[in-house]
């Protein structure tokens, strides 16, 4: 959650200082970012890729069932974001599938769509991701409720692996951390493929 | 954008071989999360900069709640068709 805050509180500094700098507005930055996010992404990719937890978790086929959960919060979410935008004329259908692409994983995917199709797809990605993982932290004991304990774990997408695992484990039960983590994992890992599909294919 | 995805891809890779060097991961995430913050910082200020972004701020917010709501239904439905027929097998 600290670092959360600590991602908003650069992004509205940012704002911040294009408007009250005196710099052009013409000032070309993603000239420069795009070799900023290929580091990124390597970073990324050595932190998750050094992590014991990944392949141990990755390997495991003992539920091959529970190995078809990610999928699933994957075909529902596009499902779901393709029916969302067709009340948003001014949206096409591949940016909001790659909006829901991020899974909740707001940071990366914000900066991705920002390279690929300009700041304010980049801003629809930053908030609609983090809303899903706000959504996450403040529905999941009605999420399991109504919708039982798998419910919280596909809601919070790629973040229930990290930011929203302990809300999980505290409203589905402990015997689910195992399942949120490899859900998590590999929606994190399936981010930055899947929103290049989208916007390629 | 394709040789972005192949930065990752090889970084999971190289993540993999460093293994061993738990310290060097570490550098790793950080260096993450300082270029991820330089990068927020840089679409805040082509945001800003940009005045036109700053005033449809309200309908992109609108935007976004609609998307992550159809997200939300759609990824919470899809799994609980999982539930359903796994209760019935048992």
């Amino acid at each position: 959650m600290r670092s959360s805050l600590i991602i908003l509180v650069c992004f509205a500094a940012g704002i911040l200082t294009g408007q009250l700098a005196p710099l052009p507005s013409s000032l070309a930055l993603d000239h420069y970012t795009v070799y900023l996010l290929c580091a990124l992404l390597l970073f990324v990719g050595i932190s998750v890729g050094g992590d014991g937890h990944f392949w141990q978790t990755i390997r495991q086929r003992d539920n091959l069932r529970l190995a078809l959960l990610p999928l699933l919060v994957v075909i529902g979410t596009l499902a779901g974001v393709a029916a969302a935008s067709l009340l948003l004329p001014t949206l096409t259908l591949r940016d909001a599938l790659a909006v829901g692409a991020g899974f909740g994983y707001y940071s990366l995917s914000s900066v991705l769509l920002t390279q690929a199709r300009g700041e304010t797809l980049g801003v629809v990605a930053l908030l609609a991701n983090l809303m899903r993982e706000i959504a996450t932290l403040v529905l999941a004991p009605l999420l399991v409720r109504f919708f039982g304990k798998l419910a919280p774990i596909a809601c919070g997408g790629a973040t229930a692996m990290d930011s929203t695992l302990p809300i999980i484990v505290r409203f589905s039960g402990k015997e689910y951390s195992i399942v949120a983590l490899f859900s998590g994992i590999v929606l994190t890992v399936a981010v930055p493929f899947l929103i290049f599909i989208i916007l390629t294919v | 954008m394709w040789i972005i995805v192949l930065f990752f891809a090889a970084g999971i890779l190289l993540g993999r071989r460093l293994h061993a060097h738990p310290l060097l991961i570490r550098l790793a995430d950080q260096l993450a999360m300082a270029s991820i913050l330089l990068l927020l910082f840089v679409l805040g200020l082509s945001v800003g900069l940009h005045r036109e972004a700053l005033a449809h701020f309200g309908t992109l917010g609108l935007q976004a709640a609609t998307l992550t709501l159809g997200a939300v239904i759609g990824s919470v439905v899809a799994v609980q068709l999982l539930s359903l027929s796994m209760r019935r097998r048992q």
